[in-house]
């Protein structure tokens, strides 16, 4: 057992900080530093610069165009990523579904959809959640229908992140009336300018829009757009959803966070000891939530744990937004329209970083309740201990 | 001991309670929130006219604190926009302070609903300390000439007069000012909390010798009380803002089914909202001392507003949080109203000092 890191990945760590240094759009970097609304064309042309290098398809097999990193390598690849102050990838497309794809899906589906993934020609949305199933998303109501050749799609889904930026969704539905509810649940992907489809925005209460409810009123879908088996839905949403838990991690930004508070912590507060010791504990939980990512990715922890780290990174990220509004002060009441550059003119007297990192403080309430609530995962990994997983391995 | 209300207090409450039911439901909030000035009239000509609670700013008799605590209560639990703290507590407590004919024209035009009031103190670089850094006054002729920056000064753009801290020679100063006063540019917007704050900036702001409020220099420990006078007000609206959140929480909870029953049948959001309950008996309490010590000498005093200041703002921290968490990702949007009112609490964490702030403070004036 050891923490080295091997020779060719620390050779790697260097080429990815040039390559963002060097080949990544300054602008973009910028413009996400000034605390400007990002655009979905400044996405775009960020994940292109990505897959310039070959580097978008992070969880992707070689041969489906991903650069068939080891997890140890992909880590340091966000790391560095998140150092540069680049975009995270937008995880719905490259993240989520595209693995699926390379794993369940047809050579068709592979060939319509992978590439356009990679180079960011679509777009993706995920619709799981509906609004009478969140928690207990085995009871989702949305129905498919087969009709010939088609499915017809009928139902709801809620809180979907990009709808209105996607040009696909993935989308979880019933295809049949099971015992286990599980069971009659099916994959399926639909084209978001077919008729029938109507996203609606959801605002926030930071007041920005990035979740939307779709709306599918007799929606009528390819059957070969189908994932898989029909009734393996729930299978393979399971596995996306580890992929998803541990995405959450962040560690790379977290420490940018950290470094970036202690130097505004000792400006503007010098030596409160309250701050100091949070920022302090931060740090220390930072230290080892990364060990234990590294665990993860390694093949080290088991899923229980997985699901215990979703709960530790979010509640970590939860509190670093929380030093930064501590940081502001009162400063954090300041609302300004962060659409244009200059926009900290509007309230001059006030430090951008109050404005972005109370916007942050606000929307990031959504880290513990998304992706399987704080109580959800608490109830995995209950089960699991139940099983007799307390000893772990050594059991 | 006696914790218990005047019969006057009760009735107060029990009117303010039943207009605002009837005249100041949410939509009315949003709508208001949400219009170019957000300035709420029809409100606030009713607490000048049906109410009578602006007379509370009447400098003529002592600052009635429980009655106060009382009406902030209710006007947090229906999370009113308008400056009722600004002018009649925070204001009003600085025009107390000075006395004067001055003053007193300004306490009648509030209590007739004509004045509002906005305290511009705090500045880039000031944090939570009283004493001006930038914003200076000197004597020029008769009267003064003023320069410096104001940051979030809330109510700002509704407020017809503005109270400003100034270096003086001799100290810190305060000042009227009018806020269309040649060489004064407010920069105007909204806050999180859906009410309007400016950055206020004065340059060569010709003022007149009357302009000063109260003794030139010895504004600091007025300043301070103020603030602790605040507190405990902010306080009390803090406690009818988390009572709103939880009885929203209990509601929504008890009508929201997931695996197959309300999800408040499950034991561990039941203790949730019961730790979330204690948080607010606690705040209560913290809001009884702060207001009952507001009299005492001054050590006690902020002392006293410290311990409340800690409490209310960790509980407005626990209880906001979880109203939202439990919400699910309804409490993450803008339609629904327990945003609104986590929003207002994490304004009120932020005024006149953090719970890291005051902790502080309290190891400085307990010795």
């Amino acid at each position: 057992m050891d923490l080295l890191i091997d020779a060719d990945d620390l050779a790697f760590v260097d080429e990815a900080r040039i390559f963002f240094e060097r080949d990544y759009p300054r602008d973009i970097i910028d413009k996400a530093r000034a605390g400007i609304v990002l655009t979905r064309d400044d996405h775009v042309r960020a994940q292109q610069a990505l897959q310039a290098r070959g580097w978008l398809g992070v969880g992707w097999p070689a041969e489906h165009g991903g650069p068939g990193w080891t997890p140890v390598r992909r880590y340091l690849f966000e790391q560095e990523l998140e150092r540069a102050g680049a975009l995270s990838i937008i995880p719905m497309a490259v993240i989520y579904i595209g693995p699926i794809v390379c794993a369940f899906g047809t050579p068709e589906q592979q060939a319509h959809w992978l590439p356009d993934i990679l180079e960011s020609r679509a777009m993706w949305a995920q619709g799981y959640s509906e609004p009478e199933s969140g928690s207990d998303l085995a009871s989702l109501a949305m129905t498919a229908t087969r009709d010939g050749d088609d499915f017809i799609l009928q139902g709801s889904k809620i809180w979907t992140s990009g709808a209105h930026w996607a040009d696909w969704i993935f989308c979880l539905v019933r295809t049949e009336k099971t015992a286990r509810k599980q069971d009659g649940i099916s994959m399926i992907c639909v084209d978001m300018r077919t008729p029938g489809v109507e996203v609606r925005p959801i605002i926030t209460m930071d007041g920005s829009h990035e979740l939307n409810q779709v709306r599918f009123d007799a929606v009528r879908v390819p059957a070969t757009n189908l994932i898989g088996e029909e009734g393996r839905g729930w299978y393979y949403a399971n596995v996306l959803l580890s992929a998803e838990r541990v995405s959450y991690a962040h560690v790379g930004r977290k420490r940018a966070d950290l470094a970036a508070l202690a130097v505004l912590g000792e400006e503007r507060l010098g030596a409160n000891n309250g701050f100091r010791q949070r920022l302090a504990r931060a740090g220390i939980m930072l230290d080892v939530v990364e060990i234990s990512v590294l665990r993860v990715l390694t093949g080290d922890a088991e899923p229980a744990a997985v699901s215990g780290l979703k709960i530790a990174c979010t509640q970590l990220a939860q509190e670093i937004t929380a030093l930064w509004v501590e940081l502001a002060g009162r400063d954090r009441s300041a609302l300004v329209d962060r659409s244009a550059a200059g926009w900290s003119a509007q309230a001059p007297a006030v430090p951008g970083f109050a404005v972005t990192r109370t916007a942050s403080y606000l929307f990031e309430r959504a880290q513990t309740i998304y992706g399987g609530s704080t109580e959800v995962q608490k109830t995995i990994v209950w089960r699991h201990l139940a099983r007799g997983g307390a000893l772990g391995r050594r059991a | 001991m006696d914790f218990s209300l005047s019969g006057e207090q009760q009735q107060l409450r029990d009117s303010v309670r039943g207009w605002l039911k009837s005249h100041h439901g949410f939509e009315h909030r949003r709508a208001i929130s949400r219009s170019e000035s957000g300035w709420d009239a029809a409100t606030w000509t009713a607490f000048a006219d049906d109410l009578g609670i602006l007379s509370l700013a009447d400098i003529a008799v002592p600052h009635d604190a429980v009655t106060v605590m009382v009406v902030m209560e209710e006007l947090g639990e229906a999370l009113i926009t308008v400056p009722f703290l600004e002018t009649v507590v925070t204001g009003a407590a600085v025009l107390r302070a000075a006395g004067g004919e001055a003053a007193q024209a300004l306490s009648d035009g509030i209590i007739a609903g004509d004045v509002r009031l906005a305290l511009a103190w705090a500045e880039p670089d000031t944090r939570y300390g009283w004493q001006p850094r930038t914003t200076r006054a000197v004597r020029e002729g008769n009267g003064w000439r003023l320069d410096g920056l104001k940051s979030v000064v809330v109510g700002a753009p509704w407020a017809t007069h503005l109270i400003v801290s100034a270096l003086t020679d001799t100290g810190t100063s305060l000042f009227v000012v009018a806020p269309d006063a040649i060489g004064v540019s407010l920069m105007s917007y909204p806050t999180i909390d859906g009410r309007r704050a400016a950055d206020v900036r004065f340059e060569g702001v010709v003022l007149s010798g009357d302009a000063l409020l109260g003794e030139e220099g010895a504004a600091l420990p007025v300043l301070e009380r103020v603030g602790d006078i605040s507190i405990a007000a902010m306080g009390a609206e803090a406690v009818g803002v988390m009572r709103r959140m939880l009885a929203d929480t209990i509601e929504y909870t008890g009508q929201r089914k997931q695996f197959g029953q309300p999800i408040a049948s499950f034991q561990v959001l039941q203790h949730r909202m019961v730790d979330m309950f204690m948080q607010i008996e606690m705040a209560t309490s913290a809001v009884y001392l702060a207001t009952l010590r507001l009299e005492a000498e001054p050590a006690e005093r902020a002392r006293a507003a410290s311990v409340a200041k800690v409490t209310i703002g960790e509980a407005c921290r626990f209880v906001g949080q979880n109203a939202v968490q439990l919400h699910g990702g309804m409490g993450m949007t803008d339609d629904a109203a327990v945003s609104h009112y986590f929003k207002r609490a994490t304004v009120i964490e932020g005024e006149f000092g953090t719970t890291d702030h005051h902790v502080e403070r309290f190891i400085s004036v307990a010795g």
